[in-house]
């Protein structure tokens, strides 16, 4: 009997938020503490999973299997692969990163941390869910949540609409996607979720032709698919900074990786039915994301659409269903994982202290804030898919999939990397240098060491994929070649 | 003469009994007592009957007592540990509810409910069921118009009696067709399943169902009586009281008109139709609401549609699906109750606006009142979840995927309504932010039910497998 490692990440989480909530809640500090212990628990184990997987035996690793309701074939089935332990290391840090943020908020802290511990519980549960309906179970977990962290804690303009928004999204696109996976159940006629038995049902053509894109798109709303986008940037806008981190980090890939999951991988004929589809959708997110993103005076509408079209990356490289594709696109989910986090921690920083996010009210910030300027400007270079950081060894390997199999697609989507350089800098330019505004000027305090830590450890790890992009890139590439493996069958 | 297995089959009937006649003599000869005397007398009581029923009442196999008129199976079974779960739950409610908790007439009335709804799931005549039906009724009418002083009360108990009065008489006229055409009463010996006029009987038998479980267009009362009845008896009426009606609508359809009847397409088609209808009118009414116990209202007039989604499919996966909806469902929508009682004990208010601030001014009873409203909402890791995936398992398995879709749709109206309320509840703030001084302190009977209830919405939530097997078990007998 090894140690069950995955089951630990997962519900070590929902302890916590239990143990949380039972404490007394004018004891901030001890919650706080309490909250970045398991954090830091999480991210140890994460990393430690990351570092233990063996990438010569690829497959599903760290395997563990439990029977939960064996009549109706459910059971809690964990597993990971190369393509979800990078999002398990993804998830580790900006938990960790997101409570150190969040050691400010002083209005309930307890049911905050609580609810964030739950999302975080769902999220790690998606990840490394092997079993179809456990993979619904900690979806829906890992969307709840969220709307009463941004309803309660959001910014104050918009946060019951975009809580809303968010979760009625989010809730369509799911029990659509959930239908779809009934459907499956019921016709593959083997009476189990498990989705390693699933994939070797061999549903018919038509079946999977009719079921693919409710599923696929069900799970893209929440990887901010176009035309269904649009609930994220209101999202990310209305929450707090912590939340931001999660969501746009973290939660987006969700939707992505259920999508490939359970769309591709169950699906395989629909899929490649349907990708010059989702190609053309994915491209639309890609250019009209940047161009939205470039019109934004908000910096964090400005990195809500840099999400979408950062998304539809990932999206454009899963429909191109060739290996460089998706293994560009299983790297771009972790790269532009940490590159939001960090981008919204730093835009976090900044509106406290200037309670401003409108980028002409802003300037000059890097003299006051010199870390944060950098942690901006290393997140903008990443952004922009600039050789030597993150985002060039993922998009590179994207733009060359596409290529393969739509050069025209490509020579559009490149053109969002010109926008997404242009309102990059601009933002860079007009927020951290130039002229303090009068008002500003003798406000802006500085970060604290703690603040510090979690901008170096983003950067860093952006920086250290993009110098060794070994350290991941044929991490992925198992997983894909899995991928590409039932594909190929099909 | 009598058996062992006679006794068991009424086990829990008898014990009731012999529990109301001791709160009625209790009630009589001990004048100087604490006001909650009663009510834990009746909540004890309750508990030891769950006790002893469950382990000692457990039917082996399926059998005809007293003369064909009872059936003793697993569905009756398992249908009165609800009942008598609860009925336990609600007196615990009703204890510190002026007015009701220190009178025993009102434990009395609750308990001879409860024995109506035992033998509504168990019945297997037809004159049975309509005695146990009115066993049921009568109570809850006056039951619901108890505070004598209370306008709204007064009016919901009439207005109750008359729909009720009228809908059973329906029924009743549909039961007297059968036997017009049949010869017999006795369910079971029904085996010629083409009766002339099905379809009237249907439709007249449908009438008393539907108004039992609140489905769309015999709605009407549900609001007017779940807003001016006292709220425990609210939740009783909305929970116990509709799985019963559903034990009814199970035990009747399947039983006369079973899958190989001819008629099974044509009843399970206005089955379809009358859930579409119900659960579309229930969410989308309920949107619009500005009270609490009239939105629950009809957000449960929405969940008699789902969990008739699951009749619909006559599969043993849709008996087992509905049942195991039930069960989640009574927990649930008594924990929402609970909630509410507790807090209008004290605010005085039942406007969804007064609700603001509760998390400050009490946030361990807020947290309930989030697991019961996200299991409403069908959220993981909180019962409703499971068993709105099951209730649709079960349509997609027959073929129903329409309706599957419609539900799906409706429970996306959920959402929104239910999570409104959350969002009072957590975000807005009282009038002049003061919450700290208005608490509302938790009496120990609300802390004990309310425990139970919302261990409970979790445990069926996470560990749902054995509950499943339970509730799939009450199709065997059906099937």
């Amino acid at each position: 009997m090894t140690f069950p490692i995955l089951s630990v990440i997962i519900f070590s989480p929902i302890v916590a938020a239990l143990i949380i909530l039972l404490m007394p809640a004018d004891r901030k500090t001890e919650i706080r503490v309490m909250a970045l212990m398991t954090a830091a628990f999480a991210l140890i184990l994460s990393l430690w999973v990351y570092l233990n997987y063996d990438q010569t035996l690829a497959g599903y690793q760290f395997v563990e299997k439990y029977d939960w309701m064996p009549d109706f074939g459910i059971s809690l089935h964990l597993g990971v692969d190369g393509i979800s332990t990078p999002l398990l290391l993804l998830t580790g840090v900006v938990m960790f990163t997101g409570v150190i943020i969040s050691w400010g908020i002083e209005d309930r802290p307890r049911e905050f941390f609580a609810f964030l511990f739950l999302l975080a519980s769902g999220v790690f549960g998606v990840f490394v869910a092997l079993d179809l309906f456990m993979l619904f179970f900690f979806y829906e977990i890992a969307v709840f949540p969220m709307y009463l962290l941004i309803a309660i804690w959001g910014w104050v303009e918009t946060r019951e609409y975009a809580a809303m928004k968010l979760t009625l999204y989010l809730f369509i696109g799911s029990v659509i996607a959930l239908l779809g996976a009934l459907a499956m159940y019921f016709q593959s006629g083997l009476g189990t979720f498990d989705m390693l038995l699933l994939e070797t049902a061999n549903f018919s053509p038509e079946f999977q032709k009719i079921w693919f894109l409710p599923i696929f798109l069900g799970f893209a709303v929440l990887g901010g698919i176009w035309p269904f986008h649009n609930w994220s940037p209101d999202g990310h806008v209305a929450a707090p900074t912590a939340v931001s981190m999660f969501h746009a980090g973290v939660l987006m890939k969700l939707g992505a990786f259920a999508a490939l999951r359970v769309g591709i991988m169950l699906l395989p004929l629909g899929a490649v039915f349907w990708a010059p589809l989702i190609l053309m959708l994915a491209t639309v997110n890609v250019v009209y994301g940047a161009f939205i993103a470039m019109i934004q005076t908000d910096l964090k509408y400005m990195i809500g659409f840099s999400s979408v079209s950062h998304m539809g990356l990932v999206m454009l490289g899963f429909a191109t269903l060739t290996e460089q594709g998706m293994t560009g696109a299983g790297v771009q989910m972790f790269s532009h994982g940490v590159m939001t986090a960090l981008f919204f921690a730093a835009t976090g920083m900044v509106y406290d202290r200037a309670h401003t996010r409108q980028i002409p009210e802003l300037g000059g910030m890097i003299k006051p804030l010199p870390w944060v300027g950098v942690a901006f400007i290393v997140g903008g270079l990443v952004s922009m898919g600039m050789p030597g950081f993150s985002g060039f060894v993922a998009e590179f390997p994207i733009f060359m999939g596409v290529w393969q199999v739509k050069p025209w697609v490509a020579i559009l989507a490149v053109i969002s990397i010109v926008i997404t350089a242009a309102y990059i800098m601009l933002a860079i330019r007009r927020t951290f240098f130039g002229e303090m505004p009068k008002e500003l000027e003798g406000h802006i305090t500085p970060i604290t060491a703690i603040d510090k830590v979690v901008l170096v450890l983003l950067s860093g790890l952006m920086i250290g994929l993009g110098m060794f992009p070994s350290i991941m890139v044929p991490m992925v590439q198992t997983g894909v070649q899995n991928v590409l493996r039932i594909l190929g069958g099909a | 003469m009598f058996d062992t297995t006679m006794i068991m089959a009424i086990l829990p009937e008898i014990l009731m009994l012999i529990l109301g006649l001791l709160v009625l003599v209790f009630d009589l000869i001990w004048k100087k007592r604490d006001g909650r005397d009663l009510g834990w007398l009746t909540a004890g009581g309750l508990l030891f009957i769950l006790i002893v029923t469950a382990a000692i009442a457990r039917p082996a196999e399926s059998t005809l007592v007293f003369g064909g008129m009872i059936r003793y199976d697993m569905m009756s079974y398992v249908f009165k540990l609800l009942f008598i779960f609860g009925s336990m739950m609600t007196s615990f409610f009703m204890m510190d509810i002026e007015q009701l908790g220190k009178r025993g007439e009102a434990y009395i009335l609750l308990l001879v409910a409860t024995i109506g709804m035992s033998l509504m799931a168990s019945s297997a005549d037809l004159i049975m069921l309509y005695l146990a039906i009115e066993t049921t009724s009568i109570p809850m009418y006056v039951l619901a118009g108890f505070m004598r002083d209370d306008e709204k009360s007064t009016e919901a108990g009439f207005k109750y009696l008359l729909f009720g009065a009228m809908s059973s008489t329906i029924m009743l006229y549909g039961f007297s067709l059968i036997f017009g055409f049949t010869g017999t009463t006795a369910l079971t010996a029904i085996t010629d399943f083409t009766l002339p006029l099905a379809v009237g009987i249907i439709f007249l038998m449908m009438v008393g169902i539907a108004f039992k479980i609140s489905l769309a267009p015999l709605h009407f009362w549900a609001p007017d009586v779940y807003e001016g009845a006292p709220t425990p008896i609210t939740g009783y009426l909305s929970t116990a009281s509709k799985a019963a009606g559903f034990a009814v609508l199970l035990r009747l359809f399947l039983g006369l008109f079973p899958e190989t009847s001819p008629y099974a397409p044509t009843w399970t088609m206005i089955m379809a139709v009358l859930a579409t209808i119900t659960m579309t009118l229930g969410n989308a009414v309920a949107l619009s609401q500005t009270n609490i116990k009239r939105m629950l209202a009809y957000s449960s007039i929405a969940h008699a549609g789902y969990a008739l989604v699951g009749v619909v499919s006559l599969s043993e996966l849709g008996v087992g699906s509905v049942t195991f909806y039930l069960i989640a469902y009574v927990m649930t929508n008594l924990a929402a109750f609970g909630v509410i009682a507790a807090f209008s004990r004290v605010a005085g208010s039942d406007e969804i606006s007064d609700y603001a601030g509760m998390s400050r001014r009490n946030p361990t009873l807020a947290l309930v009142a989030l697991v019961a409203f996200l299991s409403l909402t069908g959220m993981p890791p909180f019962g409703g979840f499971v068993a709105k995936v099951f209730v649709f398992a079960a349509a997609v398995k027959a073929d129903m995927i329409w309706l599957a879709v419609i539900g799906v749709l409706n429970s996306i109206i959920g959402v929104y309504y239910y999570l409104t309320v959350l969002k009072v509840i957590y975000l807005h703030r009282m009038e002049g932010e003061n919450e700290e001084a208005h608490p509302i302190p938790i009496t120990r009977p609300y802390a004990i039910a309310l425990t139970v209830l919302s261990f409970a919405i979790l445990a069926i939530g996470i560990v749902f497998g054995p509950w499943f097997n339970i509730a799939s078990s009450v199709a065997e007998g059906l099937f």
